[in-house]
């Protein structure tokens, strides 16, 4: 690394920083599935979630999401070794696979719209929007970042050097996958 | 307390299809009559035992610093407790004022 940023306890201070933010958004987003589960089966009036979710669909988002996390990891392993021909290619998959996953959350949220599930349609809708939509926007905030990461190694400003900042980004991309493992269990498979 | 070296890619790619292995189950026990009696606890081992292997592996926790399993694991037990504690006292609530 470049200029690195040790603790006392030699530990990188931004990789430290980084599981903390982490460890904050653990509690953002076990607030949103409590507000889901303490909500769910209480709507009055449709759609509700077993007329409408669509788990074939959903399944292949799950794999999209597991492989673009796998595709992370080597581009990580990649860049720790100096093959950034590797790296770059492994960063570019990572970035795809995000955005064919919030392409299929757009058609979801679409279908779901023509199918009379608004915001504030029932219960389920206004939990299910907030909740996936607040994965979304992390998804969506974690593509342009991977796509920033992919230009400067365009540009040759992305070497071994700069493995932590990779390894950074990781951290956040498989923490939105971690949580789409657990609102793929909650949300759809357990209606 | 120091951080190590990762996992080889090899293991990335095992992980990797163990995630894809276990998502295929999760998904033919939900359709899966016979097992509707223990769908939820079936799929919730399931779900941790993914989130695990992505943690462990594939965010190196295995293989990092205790510190950074401290971070994470101290807010991760807390909302945990906070999504159990929510549904006591709304379930808890609701069977009150509904007698059931």
């Amino acid at each position: 690394m470049a200029h690195a940023h040790r603790t006392s306890m030699g530990l990188d201070s931004r990789k430290m920083a980084f599981w903390a933010f982490i460890g904050s958004e653990c509690l953002l987003f076990g607030s949103l599935i409590s507000t889901y589960l303490v909500y769910k089966g209480r709507s009055l009036v449709g759609p509700y979630p077993h007329e409408i979710l669509n788990i074939p669909f959903t399944s292949f988002s799950t794999f999209d999401l597991l492989m673009s996390s796998l595709a992370m990891v080597l581009a990580l392993a990649a860049v720790q070794r100096g093959d950034m021909k590797q790296g770059k290619l492994w960063l570019l998959v990572t970035a795809l696979l995000g955005l064919v996953f919030l392409g299929g959350q757009f058609w979801e949220f679409s279908h779901f719209v023509r199918e009379g599930l608004g915001l504030t349609t029932n219960l389920f809708g206004s939990t299910f929007y907030v909740l996936t939509g607040t994965h979304g926007a992390h998804v969506t905030v974690g593509v342009i970042w991977l796509l920033t990461l992919w230009v400067q190694a365009l540009r040759g400003k992305l070497g071994p050097g700069q493995a932590m900042t990779v390894e950074i980004t990781g951290l956040y991309w498989h923490f939105v996958d971690v949580v789409w493992i657990v609102i793929f269990t909650v949300v759809y498979l357990i209606q | 307390m120091s951080e190590q070296a990762h996992a080889t890619t090899g293991t990335y790619l095992r992980v990797a299809a163990i995630l894809v292995m276990v998502t295929l189950i999760e998904v033919g026990v939900f359709y899966v009559p016979a097992f509707h009696t223990v769908l939820v606890p079936v799929l919730l081992v399931l779900s941790a035992f993914k989130f695990a292997l992505v943690v462990m592996f594939y965010m190196h926790l295995k293989f990092d610093s205790r510190f950074f399993a401290f971070l994470f694991g101290g807010p991760l037990l807390l909302a945990l407790a906070v999504v159990v504690s929510l549904l006591f006292i709304f379930y808890g609530a609701l069977r009150l004022r509904t007698g059931v």
